[in-house]
């Protein structure tokens, strides 16, 4: 058992959380810089330079492993598999293929009008969208490496009870006639998807690998700059006295400051890792996170072309309210995850 | 023909028209491209990934720019 035991934390260290890269980035800063690690300056390069090169690895691998098993599921087969559940299991399914089916801002519009007119509950096609962005596997790897198996399985499965709730709550209070008119009228169209080869698979993954990180690789360098500035300048008391544990506010200023921005998860992990690293709530950071990811502004402008501003007010509201319970909730039972 | 590139104006539909623009030429057919950039119009086709390209009515490619030899194949 022991051994097993070692083989899984070895493979977990040196895979996922790259130690070996940490080490050799150590070097790099301590031998060829003349800097030391545990030194302010030294400290903020190795971050820099070890986060960057871990996300982008990380981001290459999962993105390519991610689209290979999203090509199984476009959405028109989420659709016709969507359409055959009705109430809260067709949230939960909902919510589940939401982690699965490829999402862009940019094609949320046309999934929900697509979603609408083949007869799907409104609820479950928000189920779909809470969850799409919010959770998907590339996040729980992600997470994994940077907070361990515990953490990241306890925010996939928030993510998924917020998804399934939020849908329901939506279903619950009948909002079909929030949803803009036209909608209602686009005719219900079957597009016959055919399956792909394992080659296309294979270059369908590979292009999406190159346009996320196309897509990304500023935020997420601006992402580890801020990492580092909060890593090694920004002092521990000021972090502690804005989100600290004895702000009772600290998870609504984070979710709060978090939805407006547009990034996804892999630009907002080296900030929560900083701020994990200076003792700040497990809850305060998972709720910046799920602010970052699930709400954006350009969505909220996407949005607002189908909806109406009270089902998009109740959409963003049941979001983020959903958000800061899951934050004091994390903080409260911290003690379980660290 | 009639060759319609849907998409609402991101950087792959420009792609993809591009390719279709392109396929056309190389084939020498008599063929027209429009865009479509309504999301709307682009539903009505039943297309949840953009760019798409339909050629004569018929969904042909979704979600991808599809390679110039691609689009030839299927304007043959």
């Amino acid at each position: 058992m022991n051994v097993i035991t070692q083989i899984f934390r070895w493979l977990s260290d040196q895979l996922l959380k790259m130690k070996w890269l940490s080490d050799l980035v150590g070097l790099l800063v301590e031998k060829v810089f003349g800097l030391e690690v545990t030194q302010r300056v030294g400290g903020s390069i190795h971050f820099f330079i070890y986060d960057t090169i871990k996300i982008f690895i990380l981001l290459s691998v999962l993105i390519f492993i991610i689209s290979y098993i999203q090509s199984f599921y476009p959405p028109e087969k989420t659709k016709k598999i969507l359409g055959r559940f009705k109430g809260i299991k067709g949230n939960l399914l909902g919510a589940l293929l939401g982690t699965v089916t490829p999402f862009c801002s940019c094609s949320s519009i046309p999934i929900f009008i697509g979603f609408t007119s083949a007869g799907l509950p409104l609820g479950v096609t928000f189920s779909f969208l809470i969850s799409s962005p919010l959770v998907d596997i590339a996040s729980f790897l992600l997470l994994m490496s940077f907070f361990g198996l515990k953490i990241a399985l306890a925010y996939v499965i928030v993510g998924l009870v917020l998804a399934v709730i939020g849908g329901t709550i939506i279903d619950k209070l009948k909002m079909q006639k929030h949803v803009e008119g036209y909608v209602w009228g686009v005719k219900k169209v079957d597009v016959e998807y055919e399956e792909l080869t394992s080659k296309e698979r294979v270059d369908f993954a590979k292009g999406q690998v190159r346009e996320i990180i196309n897509k990304v690789w500023l935020y997420i360098l601006l992402g580890v700059g801020i990492g580092a500035a909060i890593h090694n300048w920004i002092p521990q008391s000021v972090i502690e006295r804005i989100i600290g544990e004895n702000n009772p506010l600290a998870v609504l200023l984070a979710t709060v400051v978090g939805i407006p921005i547009y990034a996804d998860i892999f630009g907002t992990i080296p900030i929560a890792e900083a701020l994990f690293n200076k003792g700040v709530g497990i809850g305060t950071i998972i709720s910046f996170m799920m602010g970052v990811t699930a709400l954006s502004l350009p969505s909220m402008i996407m949005l607002s072309k189908v909806i109406k501003p009270k089902l998009l007010a109740i959409f963003i509201s049941i979001v983020t309210i959903g958000i800061i319970i899951i934050g004091y909730a994390f903080n409260a039972f911290s003690y379980i995850f660290i | 023909m009639v060759i319609k590139v849907l998409g609402s104006g991101c950087a792959n539909c420009k792609k993809l028209e591009a390719h279709a623009k392109e396929a056309v030429a190389q084939l020498g057919v008599d063929a027209t491209i429009e865009k479509v950039t309504d999301f709307k119009d682009i539903a009505a086709y039943g297309v949840m990934r953009t760019p798409a390209l339909v050629v004569d009515e018929q969904v042909k490619i979704v979600g991808k720019v599809a390679s110039v030899e691609e689009i030839k194949n299927l304007l043959k």
